[in-house]
């Protein structure tokens, strides 16, 4: 059954190839239909999920033969931390068909593309095969590049060309270890399980593991690699940034924690403090630099580089509350990363075509757009971390995690949380209320009709996201039920201390 | 020894011999029969008969101490290189030659005829007969267009390199005869373990691989390769980009594997020996970087294609140096799908020479608007070239990687090729930048500024033998065993003997 989350979605993606030349309305309503059948399998399978102890980790496994001569298969399943990420994936895939549900240009390849990367995350979330696993880790570069080529905005062809590079870079270098891998084991399968209960020499792991984590780490911004990110995310269209942001940037995360880490835990236990400051220093580092930003999106995406730092922090503490924050932070930031993404792209540039701080801050959004002040705010205080808010109850983890830990880079990462505080206030203020210097009262009130009011599917897809994010803040429960449950498998086990 | 075996084995050729006769006839009796449509269905009909013939009428066997070999294998390749066969000669037809019509296909039939000699063979003579007649008829092939200076130039450049190469293989071939005192691979191999350490062994080897190195355009020896694929008809260039390099690297690998099996040295990192996996080595670097670096700066699509091809050249050269059945097969698996994705991507190419007068990069802006097949076919070639999941070209090199991997032994705690192999997966990275300047051009610049299109639009077949190779880049890409299966089988095979 949980093959339908990629199937859906590929489906989806070649019935609107297929689709004739003007049936706008028809593509949005088929890449809706497509997005919502994958999030209902996502929700289907993360209530049917069995969490009670000594159940298996691993559940709705599927196996089929694929290339025998290599000993590849097609074996997917999902345990706890897969089906949340389903869950983030078919959030994102939703929420952005409906941002992007007034998309003039082209409408049948944009949402064919789009829906071709919500596959290629779905697959990677599920696949129990290394090497089906890099299939559908690299089934997203091509799609990205497209979608930010052919719809994006600034700057969009080098933002593009940067991003795709950086992407295939990074997946190169895990091909490296991968390959590397196989040959060593010589057990000749690609099967995640058979793989990672190996014991690899020391010396391999001295060089696989921080390839092979560099590589996932690309993709998952970590600094200093992660500079094809904001310029990515601002090139890109609303649905895309999301989804870069939302989920392309967790498959890197994702890949770290279920191949890199324990098919290699001495590379991991040498390589870990490396990693964690590295983390750390990005943390602190995207923070500054969305202080300084001018353009509101480039704020945005920076603020994304310093909370997929605490991912990886989270992830390198190996502990199980620092590996479950990571996990939880992964969810979301995807989710808040995705609505912030969409203020600022849909609900903010679209209409008044301009994302520079200073030209917002004399527009008198607040009062003009007041569904989308109201969103942002509660947006900037789930990014800021505030309690009942998702973003508290995962950093608080990672943060938890990190202490116990590395508690020297806390002196790090805490100057980085204080500074994540100013840029969002700072770019929330500027952004919606801004002093209306040039009217007093008279030309904002004029302005106000200027824009077009904000649309039902934006509504929805806006309530969807900040439901999520306060329902994770608010009964943090189910979902660290779901990460712990996953604790129960051979590999994830393997990674506590 | 019984002739009518020979005749039975040779069949394939024979009958494609007949074929190429009376097309030659036709020409000289001119009129009607002398269009290109009446050779175009002769050749394919020879196409078709040949294949039968190699199904029905050759059985497996060896003639004459290893001059004719049939098998498994070498059926499958044969097999293949008629494919390309017809595929060229359905992309000469679309190509309308203005001069020897007849003449365009008896020789591209002749050079089909060279090929499957040299893949059915296992004796120095016939491989260097093989070579001769492919490339004689290819010169001709190339410079027929006797009005297009371009042309002109290539046809020579291609003869005069040609035959100096020529020379090297026989002067080669000749040295290596008088230390074993025979032409026959098999008998050759068990003479060398005795005269191993014979210094003018070592010489006629590197002249040899002078010989072989010019064929399948391997740096240093690539020169001629630019100048051809871009001044040639572009189904001659098609068909030498595919159909001679599939023979080209399958003659080589046997020359290699089964003549001087045991003589291979070592090129892995740290653990040298002389031998002819390090001279391989050499050439491999050299075409990944050089075909790579120079690709990058090309501005005509058919140079590109042309140094991205010896990049390619590099990565065989690579699997090569395992010396091992998975390297064979992925090697036959590897140009297969290379050729493949090049007749396409040349087979687009001319649609734009033909209708836009030039192949330079800026007249392939806003193809898809115009030809929105063709269009999707070149982006799946070029992909699949690049090696992007799900197309066939991904998991060539995954496969092709892996074997190369495996060569060398593991030396400590890394494999011994390790570094070959990273090298290789950066510049397969890199060239991901060159496809994707062309694809730019074609979906996202507007076609505004490029010359109209002067001559007809492509005819209904060429259309869907492009789309056709798409069609089999993508299915081999998901279900690679269609084709990775039999080779397997067929190498089983080989190795039971």
């Amino acid at each position: 059954m949980i093959a339908w989350t990629f199937l859906s979605a590929f489906a989806g993606a070649f019935l609107l190839l297929l689709l004739p030349g003007r049936c706008h309305g028809l593509a949005r309503v088929v890449a809706l239909v497509s997005a919502l059948a994958g999030l209902a399998v996502a929700v289907v399978v993360a209530f049917q999920y069995d969490q009670r102890p000594g159940a298996q980790a691993y559940q709705f496994m599927v196996l089929k033969e694929w290339v025998p001569s290599l000993g590849i298969d097609f074996s997917i399943g999902a345990d706890g931390i897969s089906v949340l990420m389903l869950l983030l994936t078919g959030i994102i895939a939703v929420t952005g068909v409906l941002f992007s549900w007034n998309i003039g240009q082209e409408p049948k390849r944009f949402f064919a593309l789009f829906l071709v990367i919500i596959g290629g995350a779905y697959g990677v979330f599920l696949s129990l095969d290394l090497f089906l696993f890099l299939v559908f880790y690299e089934v997203v570069i091509l799609p990205k590049y497209l979608l930010i080529a052919g719809w994006g905005s600034t700057n969009r062809e080098y933002g593009a060309m940067k991003l795709t590079l950086y992407s295939i870079v990074g997946s190169a270098l895990v091909l490296v270890a991968v390959m590397a891998t196989y040959v060593v084991s010589g057990i000749g399968s690609f099967s995640i399980f058979e793989l990672g209960s190996l014991p690899y020499s020391k010396g391999f792991q001295m060089w696989a593991f921080p390839v092979m984590f560099l590589g996932f780490g690309v993709l998952a911004g970590l600094w200093p690699f992660h500079t094809w990110a904001p310029t990515g995310h601002v090139a890109a269209p609303t649905a895309a940034s999301m989804l870069l942001a939302g989920v392309v940037m967790k498959l890197g995360a994702y890949g770290a924690l279920r191949v890199a880490m324990p098919f290699f835990p001495y590379g991991l236990e040498q390589w870990r403090f490396f990693f964690g400051a590295l983390a750390a220093v990005g943390i602190l580092y995207g923070a500054l630099v969305a202080l300084a930003q001018k353009d509101l999106k480039f704020v945005i995406g920076y603020s994304s580089i310093s909370h997929m730092g605490f991912v990886m922090l989270g992830l390198v503490t190996l502990s199980a509350v620092g590996i479950t924050g990571a996990v939880l932070q992964m969810f979301s930031h995807g989710i808040i990363a995705a609505l912030l993404f969409a203020v600022v792209g849909r609900m903010i540039y679209e209409r008044t075509h301009t994302r520079e701080l200073a030209v917002l801050a004399r527009l008198g959004l607040g009062k003009a757009l007041p569904f989308a002040a109201v969103t942002f705010v509660l947006a900037c205080a789930a990014s800021m971390g505030l309690p009942g808010f998702s973003g508290f109850v995962a950093e608080v983890t990672v943060l938890l995690g990190a202490w116990v830990a590395m508690p020297s880079l806390l002196w790090v990462v805490v100057p980085g949380i204080v500074l994540t505080v100013a840029f969002t206030l700072k770019a929330l203020q500027l952004s919606f209320f801004g002093k209306d210097k040039a009217g007093e009262g008279g030309q904002a009130r004029e302005e106000v009709h200027l824009y077009e009011p904000i649309t039902m599917p934006e509504k929805i897809a806006a309530v969807l996201l900040l439901a999520t994010t306060v329902c994770m803040g608010l009964m943090p429960t189910p979902f660290l039920n779901l990460v712990v449950a996953s604790f129960q498998g051979d590999l994830m086990r393997s990674l506590l201390r | 020894m019984n002739y009518f075996d020979f005749v039975k084995i040779l069949s394939p050729e024979i009958v494609l011999l007949l074929v190429a006769m009376g097309i030659i006839g036709m020409g000289c009796r001119g009129g009607k029969f002398a269009e290109a449509g009446a050779c175009a269905f002769l050749s394919f009909v020879g196409v078709l008969l040949a294949v039968g013939a190699l199904i029905f009428c050759a059985p497996d066997g060896q003639m004459a101490g290893g001059m004719i070999v049939l098998d498994p294998l070498v059926r499958l390749v044969k097999f293949a290189i008629l494919a390309m066969v017809a595929v060229a000669v359905v992309l000469l037809q679309a190509d309308r030659p203005s001069y020897h019509v007849a003449e365009n296909f008896a020789m591209l039939l002749f050079a089909a005829i060279g090929l499957l000699l040299i893949v059915g063979t296992e004796e120095m003579l016939v491989i260097f007969v093989g070579l001769e007649l492919a490339g004689l008829a290819l010169y001709a092939l190339a410079g027929f267009a006797r009005s297009d200076l371009g042309a002109a130039e290539a046809a020579l450049k291609y003869f005069l390199f040609g035959s100096v190469a020529a020379a090297f293989l026989l002067y080669g071939m000749s040295l290596i005869f008088g230390v074993c005192g025979t032409t026959e691979l098999q008998a050759m191999s068990a003479a060398l373990r005795k005269n191993a350490q014979e210094p003018i062994l070592t010489a006629g080897l590197a002249m040899a691989l002078v010989g072989f190195g010019f064929k399948v355009a391997a740096v240093p020896f690539h020169l001629w390769a630019p100048d051809v694929y871009q001044g040639a008809p572009t189904p001659a260039a098609a068909f030498v980009a595919s159909g001679s390099k599939v023979a080209g690297f399958f003659i080589l690998a046997k020359f290699l594997f089964i003549g001087f099996g045991g003589l291979e040295g070592s090129a892995g990192w740290g653990s040298f020996a002389p031998g002819w996996v390090p001279m391989l080595g050499v050439m491999a670097a050299l075409s990944m970087v050089v075909g790579n670096l120079m690709a990058l700066v090309q501005k005509s699509v058919r140079r590109m294609l042309a140094y991205s091809g010896i990049g390619h050249a590099g990565f065989l050269l690579l699997a090569l140096m395992a010396a091992s059945a998975e390297s064979l097969e992925a090697v036959v698996f590897y140009t297969v799908i290379y050729g493949v994705a090049t007749l396409g991507a040349f087979g687009v190419v001319g649609v734009v020479v033909r209708e836009r007068g030039g192949d330079s990069f800026s007249r392939f802006a806003g193809l898809v608007k115009r030809e929105p097949v063709l269009s999707f076919s070149m982006l799946v070639f070029l992909c699949s070239l690049a090696g992007l999941p799900p197309l066939a070209g991904f998991f060539g090199k995954f496969f092709l990687f892996t074997a190369a991997m495996g060569a060398g032994g593991i030396l400590g705690a890394a494999p011994g090729l390790l570094w070959l192999v990273a090298l290789a997966l950066f510049f397969s990275a890199v060239s991901l930048y060159y496809y994707l300047l062309v694809l730019k051009q074609i979906f996202f610049i507007s076609e505004d500024g490029v010359a109209g299109c002067s001559g007809e639009g492509l005819g209904v077949v060429p259309r869907a033998v492009i789309f056709l190779l798409a069609v089999v880049t993508v299915g081999l890409g998901c279900f690679p065993d269609l084709l990775l299966g039999p080779i397997h089988r067929a190498v089983e095979v080989l190795l039971g003997n």
